[in-house]
């Protein structure tokens, strides 16, 4: 839109004033699980690479598997895998809540605020319990 | 063709095509993927949970079973449509440079056949165990 610049001499039309946009708005929780829901599952587009590693080395051998399982018990990689299932579960059920709202049911005030929060204790409860089930099973007989 | 041969208005041809010029058609088929994509991704929780720490012998063996290996095509096939739609989304909204929404649109698609055909691969040759 360089073109339309104020001052500029051109026969085109002048630069209209925008409308108000996001920032001046004080974000509510809607707004910031809006967002969120995005970026996990843009996270999570990146994070099959980690499944498909995961996969071709299991269909490579044992050395391959040895490699993954360095990385993924490693503290880094436990980090990523903690992030990455939070972001799996919690886009899981921001997507549970968009298919509510989709049949025009939940979005009164009250209603949406109540399903963004559940979407967002449901995701840390869900992440906290799978992760308390994977190192019991870890310690338990193979 | 000339306005008068058909009986059709113009809004009529034009109704629900939108911005994308496909209509509705991937709105949809994100919602059908979404759907889809509940069951398998607790089916694929549930199978990383009970693998963790297993010998690779042992995870060779179960991944490669059938139901599992099913799963987990259905998991990677659907997110794949899945992902592939979302990308393309946020593409869209942020990149309005033509030549840069091109370049990542063609990378978008690059990149979810490598990664899904790797996978796919990959489970297929576990099942099958050539």
């Amino acid at each position: 839109m360089a073109e339309f610049e104020a001052g500029m001499p051109t026969e085109g039309p002048r630069a209209r004033p925008l409308s108000p946009h996001l920032q001046i708005y004080k974000p509510t929780l809607t707004m910031v699980m809006s967002i969120v829901h995005r970026i996990t599952g843009a996270a999570l587009y990146f994070g099959m690479l980690l499944l498909a590693w995961w996969l071709i080395a299991a269909a490579s051998g044992p050395n391959a598997y040895s490699n993954v399982e360095w990385f993924m018990s490693s503290l880094i990689g436990q980090l990523v895998l903690f992030g990455y299932t939070w972001a799996l579960l919690h886009h899981m059920l921001g997507g549970v809540r968009h298919l509510i709202w989709d049949t025009i049911h939940g979005l009164e005030p009250v209603e949406r605020e109540l399903l963004t929060l559940a979407t967002l204790i449901g995701s840390i409860t869900l992440t906290l319990i799978l992760w308390v089930v994977g190192y019991l099973v870890m310690g338990g007989p193979r | 063709m000339s306005p008068v041969q058909h009986m059709r208005t113009p809004m009529r041809r034009v109704r629900g095509l939108g911005t994308a010029r496909s209509g509705t058609g991937q709105f949809w088929q994100q919602r059908i993927t979404s759907v889809a994509g509940i069951p398998l991704t607790i089916g694929l929780l549930l199978i990383i949970t009970a693998l963790l720490g297993r010998s690779h012998a042992a995870v060779v063996q179960i991944l490669g079973s059938p139901i599992v290996a099913i799963i987990v095509l259905l998991f990677t096939i659907n997110t794949a449509y899945h992902m592939w739609i979302g990308m393309q989304e946020i593409i869209l909204d942020y990149v309005h440079d033509e030549k840069w929404k091109l370049l990542s649109l063609m990378a978008n698609t690059f990149f979810v056949f490598a990664v899904s055909l790797a996978s796919i691969y990959a489970i297929l040759k576990l099942s099958f165990g050539v």
